[in-house]
């Protein structure tokens, strides 16, 4: 059976065939109903992919192997373990949030929005399931085309220059990559086809692994790869292109970007950068850390003088992927760990804060903290509500993030006391912004903008009701988590030896 | 060898259907009919190695596969341009069969040019090609911009041939054989003689003028714009990648195991050309003109070809024309049908016609290098052959990131189609959007998915 369909197929090639057929469709509302099961579907997958984890049993489920390109050996070779099987399944819970919570809004020509949204999940799923490089590639830019489609096309007035900014960093950033996807394969050992055909060198995950490169040759890669991650994540100081995009995009498309896309980058460095070339990892995961920091005090900075929301969740957003890189790059055990969970953890918060946010902008059409304010009189329940995903963005204790947090932090910690310190004020000054904006927006004075302002609608609730479940379900219970990502914490330290 | 004989007689069919042929509409279906018929013969000798035509040649054409498949895209290229724009050539004057007739001896140019073991024939072939040319530059009589251009390539043209000819004289008497085969030239390690040497850089700079590659470039955009739009467009593609052929084969069978010498010249060369041709093209309003330096841009990529000069080399310059012929000729089959030229021409085109939009996206992020087109594996194959040569590493970063920098002026175009309002009037010539003309576009479009997820279909008949 396993010959027939395989887990990783199904995450790939089922959003996006739904995505064709939603452009296909005239009618916006069939649009919606195909994308929204569509997801579901996905989602059904994904969790149903949780229980065939034995590699040993099931490795047909979980892989599969076509040859693509013969000559120059690549392969189409996709498959879901550890650290994929957690980013896929926060992928395949993220876009039914996201389409849920994006129905209310009344788009123009809908279909495509729909359409382009699945395409860049099926983009995402193959980026977290691909165990060779040049399908890696392919994946990687082919979840940033619908991307920039969709901001482009539905965002607010800047749109253009915004995401034009945006598609052309991560471009030049990919074709840094794509040169050192080429080097490493140039030095990978050959490879020999069942008919006993041979070539000389292969893209596979494995050979890329055990490529023939000399430590030097490896501190140079390390750059190529590490400056294509570090702008999708993005880090200091390749961060410039983020508050813009995240300002000028549909909220739909934020969430997508900050919730799921901001994870490719550390997923590359987990899945990629760091098992390719330890020795240049060893070298300069300080520098690293450096740069993260920097990123997160600024970042934290910037966030506390916005006035506007959307960018304050945005600044808030690097400072949370600068502490998550940081606590990755310590290379202990527990900072890895720490940021394998925190990868799943920091999706759902950020998309359950955007939730809030588009229906803010929705319905007063204001995203400056100072024109609004007194929502909670009129909007108890999302008040509430928010508050929660709030605080569970600032990692308090029985929130989600908290486990994560404090693995980091205690990683961080080992490392270095004086970085953990900083990386701490990071911490305090991210409760500083997020409680001030909500006293102001919530509670503050009362504004005549939210004078009609109605309460959640059944969607809204159903939605962040799963997101506030998810909060504190992992805030209580985080093991299944760490069981499934122990494993690739496990390997990534394996390489390291 | 088919290649170059039917060429050479449909050529003079299609002249004398200028005389005998009063209909305006048949010239355009003979062409296509003539073409199918070339296409098949060497697709045919491509297959079986053998040629209809029993010719002793003494070894100065050599038609082993790589030559063959290259001739193979070329030909397909030209039926693809032949069938989206063949109506538009009709339009440029009252003589259409005539433009045919030229643009068959421009192809028997380009099967001599693409199969020459010996300098004349190389010699021949270039001068079969550029003739033609400028008569089709200047095809559009009554336009002074288009009789300008065809004066101006004509005088560039002639200089740069009189160089060539310099350029094989002094190869001619340097080498000891004093022959003009390319193997002779070959000469194992040490210094170059002086004569070669002097006659390398003279073939060197004739070809890069023939291929518009900085700082032999300053032609092209006067006579790209000056040009009826259809001929641009063949110019600027298929003829342009017979010329990277011819390059790229000459430097490889003649001065191949020089290559350390002189790979520096190309290095300058190439950076020159995507720097001028990638910064001037950001600049510019009228989108036919930013095509024609975008044509130097790309010029640049494909020089990596011959900078590298490797097995991954020649598949690259495969793909390379392939890609970038379709996507260019593709993209300028809609330029033709627009009311205005200018950028400003295409806002909101996704709102009126949005197969027209859909399919120039398409074109235009092949061009770019996205991944999924035909594009990509062109550019993709172009940077292994870099990497893989080993030397001069750098020169590939600085080639990618002026890929970043095509990106700005590529999507322009897209943002333009899609995210700006159009205003009242049409912006193209509606009545002659054909249901058939639609279709070629998405097949076009399609034939660059093909090829970009799967460009063995190419590159394996090198092999063959």
């Amino acid at each position: 059976m396993g010959n027939y369909f395989s887990f990783p197929d199904l995450l790939i090639w089922l959003p996006l065939v739904a995505g064709i057929i939603c452009f296909l469709s005239r009618k916006e509302e069939s649009a919606k109903t195909i994308s929204i099961l569509a997801s579901l579907l996905v989602l059904g997958v994904s969790i149903a992919s949780l229980f065939y984890t034995d590699d040993k049993k099931y490795l047909h489920f979980n892989n599969v192997n076509y040859i693509w390109l013969k000559y120059i050996g690549a392969n189409y070779f996709i498959g879901i373990d550890g650290t994929g099987r957690l980013l896929t399944l926060l992928t395949a819970i993220g876009f039914p949030l996201v389409l849920m919570s994006a129905s209310r809004t009344k788009y123009v020509s809908a279909p495509s929005f729909y359409g382009l949204l699945l395409l860049t999940q099926a983009g995402l799923m193959g980026v977290f399931c691909s165990l060779d490089a040049l399908s890696f590639y392919f994946f990687w830019e082919l979840a940033l085309i619908p991307v920039y489609f969709l901001a482009s096309r539905w965002g607010g007035e800047k749109r253009i220059q915004a995401t034009f900014k945006f598609f052309v960093y991560t471009f030049a950033g990919s074709l840094l990559m794509l040169i050192g996807i080429i080097y490493v394969y140039l030095h990978t050992g050959s490879r020999t086809f069942e008919d006993g055909t041979v070539v000389a060198h292969s893209f596979s995950l494995s050979s890329f692994y055990h490529a023939a490169l000399s430590s030097k040759e490896q501190f140079g890669l390390f750059w190529l790869f590490f400056i294509a991650f570090a702008i999708k994540m993005p880090v200091f100081p390749f961060h410039t292109w983020q508050p813009d995009a995240y300002d000028q995009s549909p909220t739909p498309v934020t969430m997508v970007l900050s919730g799921i896309m901001v994870k490719m980058g550390l997923f590359g460095a987990i899945r990629w950068l760091i098992p390719m070339f330890p020795a240049a990892t060893l070298r300069f995961n300080e520098v690293v850390i450096i740069l993260c920091l920097i990123g997160i005090v600024y970042a934290s900075c910037l966030a506390m003088v916005q006035d506007n929301l959307k960018k304050l969740v945005a600044y808030s957003s690097i400072a949370h992927i600068g502490l998550m890189c940081a606590a990755l790059f310590t290379l202990n055990p527990v900072g890895i760990q720490g940021t394998m969970i925190q990868l799943f953890h920091h999706g759902i918060n950020i998309i359950g804060m955007w939730v809030v946010l588009n229906m803010i902008e929705r319905q007063t059409g204001i995203k400056q903290i100072s024109q609004l304010g007194g929502l909670a009189q009129k909007a108890p329940a999302l008040t509430i509500l928010f508050v929660i995903v709030a605080l569970a963005n600032i990692a308090l204790p029985l929130t989600n993030a908290f486990t994560g947090e404090l693995l980091m932090f205690s990683g961080l910690f080992q490392y270095n006391h004086w970085y953990a310190a900083i990386a701490g004020i990071g911490i305090i000054l991210s409760a500083v912004y997020t409680l001030n904006m909500i006293q102001k927006v919530f509670y503050g004075e009362w504004k005549p903008v939210s004078s009609y302002f109605p309460d959640l609608s059944i969607t809204e609730k159903f939605v962040l009701v799963i997101i506030v479940a998810l909060i504190f379900v992992f805030g209580v219970y985080p093991q299944p988590l760490i069981d499934l990502t122990k494993e690739s914490v496990n390997q990534l330290l394996m390489r390291l030896k | 060898m088919n290649a170059i004989i039917l060429t050479a007689i449909w050529g003079v069919i299609m002249m004398f259907c200028g005389v005998f042929v009063k209909s305006k509409k048949a010239p355009k279906f003979i062409a296509i009919t003539g073409l199918l018929l070339v296409f098949a013969a060497n697709a045919v000798e491509l297959a079986t190695k053998k040629s209809f035509f029993n010719i002793q040649v003494h070894d100065m054409l050599r038609m082993d596969s790589f030559n063959l498949a290259f001739l193979a895209v070329i030909f397909g290229c030209t039926l693809v341009f032949f069938l989206l724009s063949g109506a538009d050539v009709e339009k440029v004057g009252s003589h259409v069969a005539e433009y045919f007739a030229l643009i068959f001896f421009v192809l028997c140019g380009v099967s001599l040019a693409a199969t020459f073991n010996t300098l004349l024939i190389l010699f021949i072939g270039i001068e079969i090609i550029s003739i033609p040319l400028y008569i089709l530059t200047g095809s559009d009589k009554r336009n002074l911009k288009s009789n300008e251009a065809a004066l101006k390539y004509f005088l560039m043209g002639a200089f740069s041939t009189g160089i060539m000819l310099m350029g094989i004289a002094f190869l001619f008497g340097g080498n000891p054989a004093a022959s003009f085969y390319l193997q002779h030239l070959q000469i194992g390690v040490g210094p170059m003689p002086v004569l070669v040497a002097f006659g390398l850089v003279f073939m060197l700079v004739a070809l890069s003028f023939k291929v518009s590659a900085a700082p032999f470039h300053f032609w092209t955009p006067d006579v790209y714009d000056g040009a009826p739009t259809v001929f641009t467009s063949f110019m600027s593609t298929i003829v342009k990648a017979a010329g990277f052929f011819a390059f790229l084969r000459l430097f490889q069978n003649a001065f191949g195991n020089m290559h350390d010498q002189w790979q520096h010249l190309i290095i300058y060369i190439t950076i020159a050309t995507l720097l001028i041709g990638n910064v001037t093209a950001v600049f510019q309003q009228s989108v036919k003109r930013m095509l024609a330096y975008s044509s130097i841009a790309q010029a640049g990529f494909m020089l990596l070809a011959v900078f590298a000069l490797n097995d991954r080399a020649k598949e690259g310059i495969l793909l390379y024309a392939a890609a970038y012929s379709l996507a260019t000729i593709g993209f300028f089959a809609i330029l033709i049908k627009m009311e205005d030229y200018t950028i400003d021409g295409f806002n909101g085109l996704a709102r009126q016609q949005p197969i027209l939009a859909f399919t120039a996206t398409i074109f235009l992020l092949s061009l770019t290098g996205v991944p999924l087109t035909a594009g990509f594996q062109s550019k993709f194959f172009m940077l292994m052959a870099a990497v893989e040569n080993g030397n001069n590493f750098w020169i590939v970063i600085v080639a990618v990131l002026f890929a970043a920098v095509s990106a700005y002026y590529y999507f322009r175009v897209i943002q333009a189609m899609y995210f700006k309002e159009p205003g009242n009037l049409p912006l193209t010539r509606e009545a002659e959007l054909t249901g058939s003309f639609k279709a070629m576009l998405l097949i076009t479009a399609i034939l660059i998915i093909v090829i970009g997820i799967y460009p063995e279909i190419l590159v394996g008949w090198m092999y063959h």
